[in-house]
């Protein structure tokens, strides 16, 4: 559990290590779904947050909308704008997260994807204080990339929660500093463009991963493209994780409130598919 | 460079590289041949060439006699970017982001267009030297602008309608990004002003500033002094940016940018970021944005396609925090006004956006004495504008 984070002041710390470490202590393959928060409803999102984790869910990934997503693909900006349409607000997704595990009693790891604007509109440090008060775990943020991770991380690390850091195909020599000071997970960026289903991937993840693991502990999860069982466990089978999200939204984009059983079901074969690795 | 970013790109607090990791690697590729042909003798003469004997530059800095009388005022001068290839001052750009991206290997040039110039700059400039290029644009935008999307066609380019978000300039510029991730070796995305990511608003502000360079050597020689006021357009910048740069260290010079107000900077359709709008950080830039109290961009509105942008370049920014330049909004029926106006008094039909800083000299022009000068940056000509002027007259007229 050495990659678990503190910090100095020692509020708190993240439980996001614990998605990849086994009751014995070893290291274990996670499963991490990601919906939108509040499509089509914030009162869907709280339903199909426990029902993942019941499927096999080890850590939740939940977008906070913004309206103009530049690092998704359609069927996420979609969601965002259902999201945002239903009236979400970053304030909702917190009070969500409260809910979850306050009333819930939920202690997996959920960790906000969204954007730097969510948060600086917001106040840095007012944002990273509310998101320890609520018991969020980290943050992602795709248009945050290292050269500008410290105005975000300082004032999150402050309040005991990790800024994931992304590595992609174009990383290349940049993999060595973003992994040497990355803390939580490592977003390892499956395929160039947008978040999206692909129907096959083709970039050197294995190199990626080789390249991280060289530099550091922090357990390296794949995301972007993933879609079946199979690719989520060739993926997690590479990595220590695989994350989906786009095929998941897009069932929630085709049903609606009624999307709860087929979200299920399907979180369920993925987890599988990754936990049969373990 | 008296204006220089720092190393992340800042201007101030404003600029730096938000934006995704997949995306680094191209930028600070971009940065580095930037930073090594900017002083390559052999670009800069190519570059040089082109603007003299393609574009047409230099570009005229034409005193406008019979406004000035009408005006009753300072000396009204206005700079002819009009009167570039292709009708406006995007080409300025366009030829410098071509050149290098050719000296980088790349064949291919995407880019984002409101208006429609931008695009029309990037096809022309492809069409010249032999690239493919893809120009992305809104749905609305690609309506209000239909000759020269056509032209764009023509021009060997293909145009994409983006109908996420808005259908306008914002999300061109966001579609185009998300193209950029997708491919990245073969492809550099010409981006049309001085905005998004660091070195975007420094290579865009200095291939723009030749604007400023001969307008200040031409007010010198035609007056014998500098102007008491340069006045453009500012919608994410470019023009103004250029026009702005070598007055920046001439204190006395005021610099005014003119934003789109729309129908009003009271009301929710307006475009006016620096009056209306607040810190944030979007489109790779920490600047001026408009935007709700959770940060979600808001959609924007102005009858001009080109100023139809909800932030402003990071530079400018830093000179309104600074005080160097004032922005002032200008709404929908002034700049109308002025675009009839300066038809009517000169001959020459400006730019829509244009129309927005002729709107303000006339406000300005008659406050200042005779003995003073003004630059007014004309920063495209109103051909592709007819149509809809007349519609906003009440005229049943189309492209």
């Amino acid at each position: 559990m050495t990659e678990t984070t503190t910090t100095q002041q020692g509020s708190r710390r993240s439980r996001i290590a614990e998605a990849f470490t086994a009751p014995d202590g070893s290291r274990r393959k996670a499963f991490i779904p990601f919906v939108t928060v509040g499509d089509p409803s914030i009162a869907f999102t709280e339903k199909v947050v426990p029902a993942m984790i019941d499927a096999g869910a080890d850590l939740i990934e939940l977008g906070v909308p913004f309206s103009d997503p530049t690092a998704e693909g359609p069927v996420i900006q979609e969601a965002s704008n259902r999201a945002l349409a239903a009236g979400t607000t970053t304030d909702d997704a917190f009070a969500l997260v409260e809910r979850l595990r306050k009333e819930h009693h939920i202690d997996t790891p959920i960790v906000f994807m969204t954007y730097a604007n969510v948060l600086y509109s917001y106040g840095l440090e007012r944002f990273a204080h509310r998101a320890a008060e609520v018991g969020l775990d980290g943050v992602i943020l795709p248009d945050v990339p290292h050269e500008e991770k410290p105005e975000f991380d300082e004032p999150l690390a402050a309040e005991g929660l990790d800024l994931v850091s992304l590595i992609a195909p174009t990383s290349h020599e940049r993999i060595h500093s973003i992994a040497s000071d990355a803390k939580g997970f490592i977003y390892c960026v499956s395929s160039l463009g947008v978040t999206g289903v692909r129907e096959e991937i083709t970039s050197d993840v294995k190199g990626m991963i080789r390249e991280v693991r060289a530099v550091t502990d922090v357990p390296a999860a794949i995301g972007f493209g993933i879609s079946t069982p199979e690719q989520a466990a060739t993926m997690a089978a590479d990595s220590d994780g695989a994350i989906v999200g786009s095929a998941i939204v897009r069932i929630v984009g085709k049903y609606g409130e009624d999307a709860l059983p087929y979200v299920t079901d399907y979180v369920r074969s993925l987890a599988e598919a990754v936990h049969g690795l373990n | 460079m008296t204006n220089s970013p720092n190393s992340k790109g800042r201007f101030g607090i404003h600029g730096g590289q938000y934006i995704p990791e997949t995306l680094m690697g191209a930028v600070n590729e971009l940065e580095e041949a930037y930073n090594h042909y900017k002083n390559d003798p052999d670009f800069l003469a190519e570059l040089d060439d082109l603007e003299k004997k393609y574009a047409g530059r230099p570009s005229l800095l034409y005193y406008a006699e019979n406004m000035t009388k009408d005006l009753g005022g300072a000396k009204v001068y206005l700079k002819r970017e009009d009167l570039n290839h292709t009708g406006a001052h995007k080409i300025n750009n366009v030829l410098g982001q071509a050149l290098l991206a050719k000296r980088m290997g790349k064949t291919r040039l995407i880019a984002e267009t409101g208006a429609g110039q931008h695009g029309v700059a990037t096809a022309t400039v492809a069409a010249l030297f032999g690239m493919e290029c893809v120009v992305y644009m809104g749905q609305v935008d690609m309506e209000r602008q239909a000759l020269n999307v056509y032209r764009m066609r023509l021009l060997g380019a293909e145009v994409r309608g983006v109908t996420s978000g808005t259908g306008t300039l914002k999300d061109a510029v966001s579609e185009t990004f998300r193209e950029w991730t997708r491919r990245i070796s073969d492809t550099h995305y010409c981006l049309g002003s001085c905005m998004g990511p660091h070195p975007f608003p420094t290579m865009v502000r200095d291939f723009q500033s030749v604007i400023s360079k001969e307008a200040r050597e031409q007010i010198l020689e035609d007056e014998g002094k500098l102007p008491a006021a340069v006045i453009a357009c500012v919608g994410g910048g470019s023009n103004a940016i250029g026009s702005f740069y070598n007055f920046i260290d001439d204190k006395d010079v005021q610099l005014i940018g003119c934003e789109a107000a729309g129908r009003g900077i009271d009301t929710k359709e307006t475009a006016a970021t620096m009056n209306t709008g607040s810190l944030g950080i979007f489109h790779g830039m920490k600047s001026y944005f408009c935007q709700n109290e959770y940060g979600q961009i808001a959609p924007v509105y102005t009858i001009s396609a080109g100023l139809d942008y909800p932030g402003v370049g990071p530079e400018h920014a830093a000179l309104k925090d600074a005080g160097r330049a004032q922005y002032v909004p200008i709404n929908d029926d002034e700049a109308v006004d002025a675009f009839e106006y300066l038809s009517r008094t000169e001959g020459i039909i400006p730019a829509i956006e244009s129309a927005h800083a002729v709107a303000y000299a006339m406000k300005l022009a008659p406050t200042l004495p005779k003995d003073q000068s003004i630059i007014v940056t004309l920063s495209g000509r109103g051909d592709k504008d007819v149509a809809a002027i007349a519609r906003y007259r009440g005229e049943d007229l189309h492209d």
